[in-house]
């Protein structure tokens, strides 16, 4: 069949590997920003310079003290995610009850001001974080490298363990409650405000997460999230702002269908997700899991 | 004379540059089912949520078991033992019905038990895993009530539960606002419907422009028919 299509199908699955963890990444980035804008009702451009924190994280953890990358798997989450909720509680927080454009320029001059620091400190050519799982395997139809294959189960099992959380979890319908009504939820007891932070708080831990896993894979530099990020939005679009489900489905999807682009028609394949958005919003304003509000 | 449970006094409160309340007074003693009556507008669901602390600015005095809760946020506030049941319900779409029953924590000790909330509203039980905002009206009023019943709070402020709703199922929640009041459960209740009201109440304050203007028992709503009616215009 494949020599049918006249492609090898090396390529082929070579190309869906690689569809596959860029959908890892653009899920788990997509997550943390349907979490953060259901809650709080900011979208976040801040997420991009977030992930590259978490790569930095543990660049610096491994560099300075030695930290192995599993450990930093844990440790850099927590810290960029502890960044972000002194980010949440100092600025954030100001301008819930302003328009969406306030959130949108508080966050995106954020994320220029964090990644011209770290430019500036670190220069923007980039280092490389060694891979932890080195090797690979022959699977009879394509070579798989391991950390590769552990990188797309990681980002699934991290995006079904958020979206069990926040849908069959006590704590999650304290979230998806304080998204409707959050007066109403806070007039029955629940701190709300400690809620928001910590969504916020959990939303950017998630790119900080996805950071990490990336470093191996990519050299770790300030500019990292800028492109990645932009990508991540188109998806986020096409999936439905705030959809859970919908953000891991799409993002998923879309590196799939852009890694098949490469296989079939390569030109196209930096804008397909791009053309993808622009076809969802002429038919579906909302997205394709999105809920019109 | 019994234990007075909620004292307010000289209650002002503002949504953002709007003076709704111009010093509301009124008490309710333990046990009691307490109502404020009034016309549209006159400030009787913004009186709840002063109370209950989610109106922006308030000043004045609300004392529940001799502690002071005006400056307190509405999420202290609902630990102490008040439970808020709003005019528009407030049923969660995102939560099905047993999630919208199971979202307010536990506040004190004493609630009613998932079981005894499903006994009192057999329609939920039977609807347990339907979306809330799919149910009917009546259903989605018993829900909110319901919800408020398992935090153990001693003082429910039911905020016009019977707006909107068939005679049929005012009756019913007639019935289930007496069976609480008999559980030993305070109310304050906000009604239009001065005939449902009179028919379960101990007492009635009556709300104009922002105050209480007037109050009178049970025993006295006979005699004063034609000054409530002046009052209520109806």
């Amino acid at each position: 069949m494949f020599e049918l299509l006249g492609i090898p199908p090396q390529a082929l699955f070579g190309q869906l590997l690689l569809g596959l963890i860029n959908g890892a990444f653009y899920a788990m980035l997509s997550l943390g920003l349907a979490v953060i804008f259901g809650m709080l009702n900011v979208i976040n451009f801040t997420h991009g310079a977030q992930y590259m924190m978490g790569a930095f994280a543990a660049w610096l953890l491994l560099g300075i003290f030695g930290v192995p990358f599993w450990v930093s798997l844990v440790l850099a989450p927590l810290i960029v995610g502890a960044f972000g909720v002194v980010l949440e509680k100092l600025l954030l927080k100001r301008i819930y009850h302003l328009d969406h454009l306030y959130g949108f320029l508080l966050t995106f001059g954020l994320a220029l001001v964090i990644e011209g620091l770290f430019q500036w400190k670190w220069g923007s050519s980039g280092a490389p974080y060694e891979n932890p799982i080195p090797g690979g395997g022959n699977l009879g139809f394509m070579f798989m490298p391991y950390y590769r294959g552990f990188v797309v189960v990681a980002a699934l099992v991290i995006c079904l363990a958020t979206w069990y959380g926040i849908e069959r979890t006590r704590l999650g319908a304290y979230l998806r409650a304080a998204t409707e009504n959050p007066a109403l939820v806070q007039a029955f007891g629940i701190n709300v405000p400690r809620l928001i932070t910590l969504t916020y708080g959990l939303g950017v831990g998630l790119a900080a997460l996805a950071g990490v896993l990336a470093a191996p894979i990519q050299q770790v530099s300030a500019l990292m999230g800028t492109s990645l990020v932009l990508v991540v939005f188109a998806v986020v679009v096409i999936g439905g702002m705030g959809s859970i489900m919908g953000s891991i489905v799409t993002g998923f999807g879309l590196g799939v269908v852009e890694g098949l682009t490469k296989v079939f028609y390569p030109p196209a394949s930096n804008t397909v997700i791009f053309v993808i958005m622009a076809i969802v919003l002429l038919i579906k304003p909302a997205g394709l899991f999105g809920q019109t509000k | 004379m019994t234990e007075v449970l909620l004292k307010v006094e000289n209650l002002e409160a503002w949504y953002g540059e709007s003076h709704i309340l111009h010093g509301v007074d009124f008490h309710v003693g333990r046990g009691e089912l307490v109502t404020l009556l009034g016309r549209n507008g006159v400030g009787k669901t913004t009186t709840l949520k002063s109370v209950m602390g989610i109106v922006g600015k308030r000043t004045g005095s609300v004392r529940f078991e001799n502690e002071e809760l005006v400056s307190q946020p509405s999420n202290v506030i609902a630990r102490k033992g008040l439970a808020y049941c709003p005019e528009e319900r407030g049923i969660f779409s995102s939560l099905n019905v047993e999630e919208n029953l199971l979202l307010p924590p536990a506040v004190k000790p004493g609630g009613l038990s998932l079981e005894e909330i499903y006994k009192l509203f057999p329609n939920l039980l039977e609807r347990r895993r339907s979306q809330g905002t799919k149910l009917s009206g009546g259903e989605q009023q018993m829900l909110a009530i319901g919800r408020i019943l398992r935090t153990g709070a001693s003082l429910l402020l039911l905020d016009e539960p019977t707006e909107g709703l068939a005679p049929v199922i005012v009756q019913r929640i007639g019935e289930i606002i007496r069976e609480l009041k008999a559980r030993g459960f305070t109310i304050l209740l906000v009604e239009q419907n001065f005939r449902f009201a009179a028919a379960v109440a101990d007492r009635h304050y009556i709300v104009e422009d922002g105050r209480v203007v007037d109050m009178m028992t049970a025993a006295e709503v006979s005699t004063n028919i034609g000054k409530l009616q002046a009052y209520l215009g109806v």
